[in-house]
């Protein structure tokens, strides 16, 4: 059972990598790595029923802090870049 | 199975890899690094490799991600073209990839326990650390007991990394709410990081107290802290992160992690034993392993986390606009 | 016969899980623009994670492991959205267009 689950889940990742690869704009990227970094997620928490290893789990948890905070991460650099909507008193427009 | 499951994942990095090399938007191919990270730290898992698949978590997805994008933020994102014709490249990189398949044919099959690695010194950090060192996890007993020159050293190379980063782009501090008014866009990102934040920190602790017993240690802990700070720096900006965290502060922090670990081995000669050992630091040698250990990873992640932030802050600090990463 | 009873319902859920998964990735792979792109994985994905992390724990018993997968919810449970919303929003500033067909609106 827990194989077909994390096969199901490398068939998502794959189809997430083509659709990171393709873009076309950037958020389609960043989309992209948001869902392979829970799909990751799973599949080691998975991996470690799989294997009878529980302690696995902590890597799970450390890869859910870390991909949303890259993911907020490079959403805030684009925002700096490409953001035109610039409503906010401090928006001195950059570049 | 498990060959199954590592040959998708080689083949997904494979394809991971063709994408950075194809694309050329920066900020993009850092979300696609990212991926190549969080992928290989997968296989590292299906390897049974816990403790390298965290650091590759923490490290290769989470902290050079976004070191990435700090200096991206800096420059340009498009990728220049290259103006020489790519074939000597090509040929340098075939040439190379061909020497090191060459290389790996000489090696042992993958998992054969009559390999060299596993004949040298392995059997003996396996048998002994039960009862020498008393703690389940031993790649922790290898990492910060038995080679703990080793981590001095690498402890000593991140605190000079941080010296060099901050003498190259140093710090330049803002005006304080400079560039916190008027972002209600912010707020939902602002709650969470609110909620998250002190959790970040806990966590960090367990990773660090807990690598004695699962995976983990003071480089993971270290990173792991510095990303609670990043992720609160971006939901708040530098100006207020600077309140909780003040750069003069990150610059010990960083000089005394790498002096904990040196008084550690001190302390140690001055107790009639040798540099860095630990087990003569209480009455019980086993006791004193524990300790020791404790001691240098609490260092460790002290030195890793302000250099870390260091970093951040160095380049962050230097845009010139209230743009928060 | 009751461990069974578990057992299937902790199937039940992996499985359905899994599903909703491969749904919303189907959906990132086919769809015509980011925006439903984004509807399809959000979605999909919230509730595909929260059903195998529940199958996970009904495997998991009365443990530590079912506290770690119980925090483990409730971090996916936040980050997921937000770091969604903060995309969305992200995209609009960027200004990406939703796909509309030219005729007949």
């Amino acid at each position: 059972m827990y194989i077909v689950v994390s096969v199901v889940i490398l068939i998502s990742i794959t189809m997430g990598l083509v659709r990171a690869y393709r873009g076309p704009t950037l958020y389609d990227r960043v989309m992209a790595a948001n869902m392979i970094g829970t799909l990751t997620v799973l599949m080691v928490s998975v991996l470690g029923f799989l294997t009878g290893r529980p302690e696995f789990l902590d890597i799970a948890l450390v890869y859910v802090l870390i991909s949303f905070v890259s993911t907020i991460a490079v959403l805030r650099v684009s925002a700096n870049r490409y953001g035109t909507a610039r409503d906010d008193a401090t928006g001195s427009a950059q570049e | 199975m498990e060959h199954l499951i590592n040959i998708v994942l080689l083949g997904l990095l494979m394809l991971a890899g063709f994408a950075i090399v194809r694309t050329k938007s920066l900020l993009a191919v850092a979300m696609l690094t990212s991926i190549y990270s969080l992928l290989s730290a997968s296989l590292f898992v299906v390897l049974d490799a816990v403790d390298v698949a965290l650091t590759e978590a923490a490290i290769g997805a989470g902290i050079s991600t976004i070191l990435m994008l700090a200096a991206i933020a800096l420059t340009s994102d498009e990728e220049k073209a290259p103006r020489h014709t790519p074939l000597l490249p090509l040929f340098v990189v075939i040439a190379t990839g061909a020497a090191l398949i060459y290389g790996t044919l000489d090696m042992p099959r993958f998992g054969d326990p009559a390999a060299p690695a596993h004949r040298h010194v392995a059997p003996t950090y396996l048998q002994d650390t039960p009862t020498a060192i008393g703690i389940p996890n031993v790649v922790t007993s290898v990492l910060a007991s038995y080679r703990s020159y080793d981590t001095l050293g690498e402890v000593t190379v991140i605190f000079t990394a941080g010296t060099g980063v901050l003498a190259l782009l140093g710090f330049r501090p803002r005006r304080r709410n400079t560039e916190d008014t008027g972002r209600k866009k912010l707020v939902i990102l602002r709650v969470v990081a609110k909620l998250f934040f002190p959790l970040i920190l806990l966590f960090a602790l367990y990773v660090l107290f807990h690598g004695d017993y699962g995976p983990g240690g003071g480089f993971q802990a270290g990173v792991i802290f510095a990303t609670g700070f990043i992720l609160y720096a971006l939901a708040f900006g530098l100006s207020n992160s600077q309140q909780l965290i003040p750069h003069q502060l990150l610059y010990v922090m960083a000089a005394a992690g790498v002096l904990i670990y040196g008084l550690v081995g001190i302390a140690s000669m001055l107790l009639g034993g040798k540099f860095l050992e630990y087990q003569v630091l209480a009455n019980d040698p086993v006791t004193g392993q524990h300790v020791g250990i404790l001691l240098i990873e609490t260092g460790v992640a002290i030195t890793v986390a302000a250099v870390v932030l260091i970093i951040y802050y160095g380049f962050v600090s230097r845009r010139p606009a209230p743009g928060d990463i | 016969m009751i461990g069974l009873a578990f057992d299937i319902l902790s199937w039940v859920s992996l499985l359905i899980g899994a599903i909703f998964l491969l749904v919303g990735a189907i959906g990132v792979l086919r769809f015509p623009d980011f925006y439903s792109r984004l509807h399809a994985v959000s979605v999909s994905d919230t509730m595909g994670t929260a059903l195998i992390l529940v199958g996970l724990m009904i495997q998991g018993g009365l443990s530590m492991v079912t506290v770690k997968l119980l925090l483990m919810f409730y971090f996916m449970i936040f980050t997921g959205p937000t770091a969604v919303h903060a995309l969305a929003e992200a995209a609009i500033e960027g200004n990406v267009k939703p796909f509309a067909r030219k005729t007949g609106q």
